[in-house]
């Protein structure tokens, strides 16, 4: 059921995107000199490298803090405030992400341009989606090593282990498969996520040549110029969504390959 | 049951299909009237909403509303294709075959934060601070600051305006930041003391009369106000147009007079655009 929807997306992608195909080659997509569409100017491999870079250090910064965040709130933070933590975390995960958008816009990229202007960057957008991910790595994890059986720890107990030695050295390990499917979730949403990347991310296109060059992602693209296009413009954008879509299930593929492997103990 | 779902699975996906590749069936009811317009796409989404609201007075009216263009309008107004064209500018002198209605006017503003000392900019200093030429507010007597400069995203009815003007194309122009809307814009330019940015009047002097941090700039020497492109006396203005290749009559002519009116002054002010019936 599922497969076929994704076939479905899959087809009306190509049909939208096939008018541009018939007279624009594939190479120029990654050979031409800018993204100006307008002016028959389609290269998109900058916004290729801003989703993946944006992504991967969001990425960076929202794992250990989402592991170390789950350790936290499962085995060190006392009861009652391990409740309340959980309960912030997971309304964390429900602010809707143009509110993150909005406080990183008037607030974070201000205080970034202090440090270097313009303030909305690569590093504005890092910092707002590894926020927004960070509650769903620390979700995840804490539910995968919830799933660790209780004997395990008890085992570790009754041998004497200290509390550190048997986190990492048995509850992390067994955990791993749990903890891999749960930053793969968060690498999804990093990269689909359009409006709050939308807003603080500069939106020029370029590959960037530090954390405080403005970029725009595939996502960022499509939402920002959909609106008013027409024409081959509005086909390159369906490549661009093409692209993301291709890259969506190339992660999929892979956390099913991460499943595969049996878990360490 | 298990099999039923599916059934009612495959029918949905079924009926989707289907209902993507129909052909329209808009020629079933033939009392019913149908008016074309064809044309610009800045004016379109404003003529589409002009077109829900005349529809809704007139039930046997149906406004189909495509883009493609001012010199889409200006073909296909001719050829008599489109009842009615569409234009985000005045007729130009070998159109004046064409009648034109002027429905709303169009301005920008150059905006730049409060707190910047610079209080006017001439037309070349616009165009060196856009094409890399100037950056630094230093150079055109305000602070030694680096000056970011704010574009709009391809397809924006004001980008082309503003690329009209000062003779731009948008390879030339070298950004460091991008937006969509002009909200973002104002966001952008409020939140950075250095900032430049241009959106359309009517939405910049709303939120510069409601405290947000930002000024707008006059141009030759004309203050940027909804009232002086009113008066059309600020340069970076234009007219939105519907044309016809004749005297409009029937349905063809209540719709421009409607177009034209006080009723629909809230919908184009609600896409920034200036009024002009009062």
């Amino acid at each position: 059921m599922s497969a076929a929807v994704i076939l479905l997306i899959l087809i009306f992608l190509l049909n939208e995107s096939l008018s541009i195909f018939q007279h624009v080659s594939v190479s120029r997509f990654i050979n031409d000199a800018s993204w100006h569409p307008q002016q028959g100017l389609y290269n998109i491999t900058p916004m290729l490298s801003a989703t993946i870079l944006s992504t991967v250090g969001a990425l960076i910064l929202a794992t250990p803090l989402g592991i170390a965040s789950a350790l936290f709130s499962y085995f060190y933070a006392p009861k009652f405030l391990a409740t309340w933590y959980r309960r912030l975390i997971e309304l964390l995960a429900g602010i809707p992400s143009v509110v993150y958008g909005l406080w990183g816009l008037t607030t974070l990229a201000p205080l970034i341009a202090q440090l270097h202007p313009p303030g909305v960057s690569l590093l504005t957008a890092i910092l707002i989606l590894s926020l927004m991910v960070l509650p769903t790595v620390a979700l995840t994890v804490e539910a995968a090593i919830a799933a660790v059986p209780a004997s395990y720890l008890q085992g570790a107990m009754a041998l004497g282990l200290s509390r550190w030695t048997s986190i990492k050295c048995i509850i992390l390990p067994a955990a791993h498969s749990g903890i891999t499917s749960g930053i793969l979730l968060a690498t999804g949403r990093a990269i689909g996520e359009t409006m709050a990347v939308l807003m603080v991310a500069g939106n020029v296109v370029q590959h960037p040549h530090s954390l405080f060059d403005s970029v725009r992602t595939l996502t960022a693209n499509i939402a920002l110029e959909m609106a008013y296009a027409m024409g081959d413009h509005r086909a390159a954008l369906f490549v661009s969504g093409l692209v993301l879509m291709i890259m969506v299930l190339l992660l999929v593929f892979m956390a099913a390959f991460f499943k595969r492997k049996p878990a360490y103990v | 049951m298990k099999k039923l779902g599916q059934l009612t699975i495959l029918i949905l996906i079924a009926a989707i299909v289907w209902g993507y590749f129909k052909p329209h069936s808009d020629q079933v009811a033939m009392s019913i009237e149908k008016l074309v317009l064809t044309g610009s796409s800045t004016v379109a989404p404003l003529v589409a909403e002009i077109g829900k609201r005349f529809e809704s007075l007139h039930p046997n009216v149906r406004v189909d509303v495509q883009t493609g263009g001012s010199s889409r309008g200006v073909t296909d107004t001719r050829t008599g294709l489109a009842n009615i064209g569409m234009i985000s500018r005045a007729l130009k002198k070998n159109e004046t075959d064409l009648l034109s209605f002027t429905i709303a006017l169009d301005g920008i503003s150059i905006i730049i934060n409060q707190s910047n000392p610079v209080s006017s900019l001439s037309k070349q200093q616009i165009i060196d601070i856009y094409t890399g030429k100037i950056i630094n507010w230093h150079d055109v007597g305000g602070n030694n600051a680096p000056i970011t400069v704010v574009n709009k995203a391809e397809g924006r009815s004001t980008l082309e305006l503003f690329l009209h003007h000062f003779e731009l194309t948008n390879t030339q122009v070298k950004p460091h930041v991008v937006i969509g809307d002009n909200q973002q814009g104002i966001k952008t330019v409020s939140g950075n003391p250095n900032a430049i940015a241009y959106v359309s009047i009517g939405a910049g002097e709303y939120e510069a009369e409601h405290n947000i941090p930002i000024k707008l700039l006059p141009l030759d020497g004309i203050g940027a106000s909804v009232s002086n492109v009113h008066n059309r006396s600020f340069p970076l203005s234009r007219p939105l147009n519907l044309i016809t290749s004749k005297q409009p009559g029937g349905i063809a002519k209540t719709f421009i007079e409607f177009a034209r009116s006080v009723q629909v002054n809230d919908l184009i002010e609600a896409q920034y655009f200036v009024p002009i019936a009062n």
